[in-house]
């Protein structure tokens, strides 16, 4: 209302919310600690009652005491599980005496989470030591904005403890390493792989046969997921399949490569549904079979998969791995790809070859005669681009020398150069690492005076033109 | 003797197809990475009578020599059942190339 205090006013409401929503967010996790005890009090009360009062206080109460251990409120919430004669009271007891340990509480946690909660495993742990993002939310779908900047396994547990707070969540806010996963696995009794990188890959499985807990794993990239329980009656671990690696190259993200939301999802609902197949011992578990999902022409192959290989490091006969050679195995070494993946940050040009963003700025508003070529594949450059820029990327970058030549002198005549070096050329890309490649190739093939972007559109966004879009 | 084994199997396939063909034909499934490096999803493969899944992958790799990048990281599948690199491929068999994904 009053204009001239707008700035402290807006600060003042910001900082606030900010107290309000802390306050809030303890407050709901209070009331759903209190609601829990209320249940279990309840519950206890029941069965005293039922003992001090003889065979009379009520029929009822008599039949919810029975040898299955599920209160009124179980009966009625699980149901329909219990209406299904081969899941039955049986499953659902056996469900709600299981521990699941979810490692990840990304694209496959997310959708896997959920279902385990709402079904009725008993005790549910989540590892993740990442904060919610909004290019998350697009298909970790068990986050909601409001927890954007928060913690995801904070997210990840408050969401679970809403569909059911009669259940036991357990956060593990920590990256799993080898010093810390014997002790966070041991307490579980079967593990859901929902990692997005192959040296949490190695590490959850090699832990999961040295503690001899099956392994339920999924994965999902593009368009394509994957699903295989490792390690379950005889089967075989990850190793088995894989003894070496996939090189660096291979290793596609969804930070790079993209990936359709509900893809992980569906993955990530079938690992739930591996898991409470395995706790609940019913039916048959997807061992020795792998299971590959092509969302694009929408068919669902069961591959036979080896079984357990002898000659395997981590599960095979001769090869005892031990406890304390798991805790001093090097997982990103033996990858050779990081498990916290930075942005790579590549350092191929010398100072001189190099430019800021906002130098590059200042030299666009002087008019210097130059040509942009960004080097980001296609689809990339559709998503945003640079006023003036020119859309070649780096795998086309030695056919289409020729397009640079020209464009040079066409920026040539159109300025009119002053100085006797001509038009300059600049390379750009996401990141700033492929614009290097590219200023590298340059060189040798003669236009010396190419120069990169330093941290390339990402630098722009964040140095030059904040309303520029990140992706 | 490996080598032996191998013409006299050739030999009674060729006899029992009656001088037909000297040659079969199989479908190859590319899954994941493999796509990415070929830019197909699956191919037609002729490869010679008696020629085994290694023969194949061999023949694939001289075809698309990226494919090199993944060969120690797969899970290869003949008529989606695992399979190793010494088996004899059959006409209208299916090769399914399966490199692990990691995302999540
Ligand atoms: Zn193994």
């Amino acid at each position: 209302m009053e204009s001239n205090g707008g700035a402290t006013d807006v600060s003042s409401i910001r900082s606030e919310i900010e107290t309000l929503k802390a306050a809030k967010s303890d407050i709901e996790q209070r009331i759903s600690v209190l609601e829990a005890q209320l249940r279990e009090t309840t519950i206890n009360q029941q069965k005293t009652d039922t003992v001090s009062n003889g065979t009379c206080r009520s029929i009822s109460t008599v039949y919810s005491d029975n040898s299955h251990g599920l209160s009124p409120d179980m009966i009625y919430r699980y149901s329909r599980h219990l209406l299904l004669p081969s899941f039955g009271v049986q499953g659902q007891s056996n469900l709600l005496k299981s521990s699941v340990l979810v490692v990840g509480a990304g694209g496959l946690g997310s959708s896997a989470l959920l279902y385990l909660a709402a079904c009725g495993v008993g005790r549910l742990g989540i590892v993740d030591h990442d904060v919610v993002e909004l290019s998350n939310m697009h298909r970790q779908v068990i986050h909601t904005e409001a927890y954007i900047g928060q913690s995801k396994v904070k997210s990840a547990a408050a969401a679970c403890r809403s569909i059911n707070s009669s259940i036991q969540i357990i956060e593990h806010g920590e990256a799993l390493r080898t010093s810390n996963a014997l002790e966070i696995l041991s307490q579980y009794d079967i593990v859901v792989d929902g990692t997005d990188n192959p040296p949490s890959r190695y590490l959850i499985s090699d832990c999961c046969v040295v503690l001899g807990k099956p392994l339920v794993s999924g994965a999902a990239v593009g368009l394509e997921g994957q699903l295989t329980v490792y390690n379950y009656n005889g089967g075989p671990c990850y190793r088995c399949l894989f003894p070496t690696p996939p090189p660096t190259t291979a290793c596609q993200r969804c930070a790079d490569s993209g990936v359709l939301g509900v893809v992980p999802g569906i993955i990530g609902c079938l690992q739930a549904l591996e898991a409470i197949k395995i706790a609940s011992a019913v039916g048959e578990p997807l061992s020795g079979r792998m299971l590959l999902l092509d969302a694009l022409s929408a068919r669902i192959r069961i591959v036979k998969i080896r079984g357990r290989s002898s000659q395997c490091e981590a599960c095979g006969e001769n090869s005892a791995f031990t406890q304390d050679q798991f805790r001093n195995f090097d997982y990103e070494k033996f990858t050779q790809s990081p498990q916290f993946p930075l942005p790579l940050k590549l350092n191929l040009l010398s100072a001189d070859s190099r430019i800021s963003s906002k130098e590059y700025k200042e030299r666009v508003d002087n008019g210097e005669a130059h040509v942009l070529v960004d080097v980001r594949p296609a689809h990339h450059f559709k998503i945003v681009s640079l006023p003036n820029s020119i859309n070649i990327p780096l795998a086309n970058l030695e056919a289409r020398l020729h397009e640079i030549s020209l464009a040079m002198k066409e920026e040539e005549k159109h300025k009119g150069s002053e100085s006797s070096s001509g038009a300059s050329v600049y390379a750009v890309c996401r990141r700033g690492n492929d614009s290097q490649r590219a200023v590298q190739y340059l060189h040798k093939m003669g236009f010396t005076s190419a120069r990169d972007i330093v941290g390339g559109l990402e630098s722009w966004g964040r140095d030059v033109d904040p309303h520029f879009p990140t992706y | 003797m490996d080598i032996i084994e191998r013409e006299t199997k050739a030999r009674t396939v060729d006899c029992k197809s009656a001088e037909k063909e000297s040659s079969v034909q199989i479908r190859v499934l590319f899954f994941a990475r493999a796509r990415d490096l070929t830019g197909l999803t699956d191919m037609l493969l002729e490869v010679s009578y008696g020629s085994t899944t290694q023969d194949c992958l061999n023949k694939l790799i001289s075809r698309f020599p990226n494919l090199e990048e993944i060969r120690e990281c797969m899970v290869l599948a003949l008529n989606e059942e695992y399979t190793n690199e010494s088996v004899i491929v059959e006409e209208k068999d299916e090769l399914a190339i399966i490199p692990p994904i990691s995302g999540g």
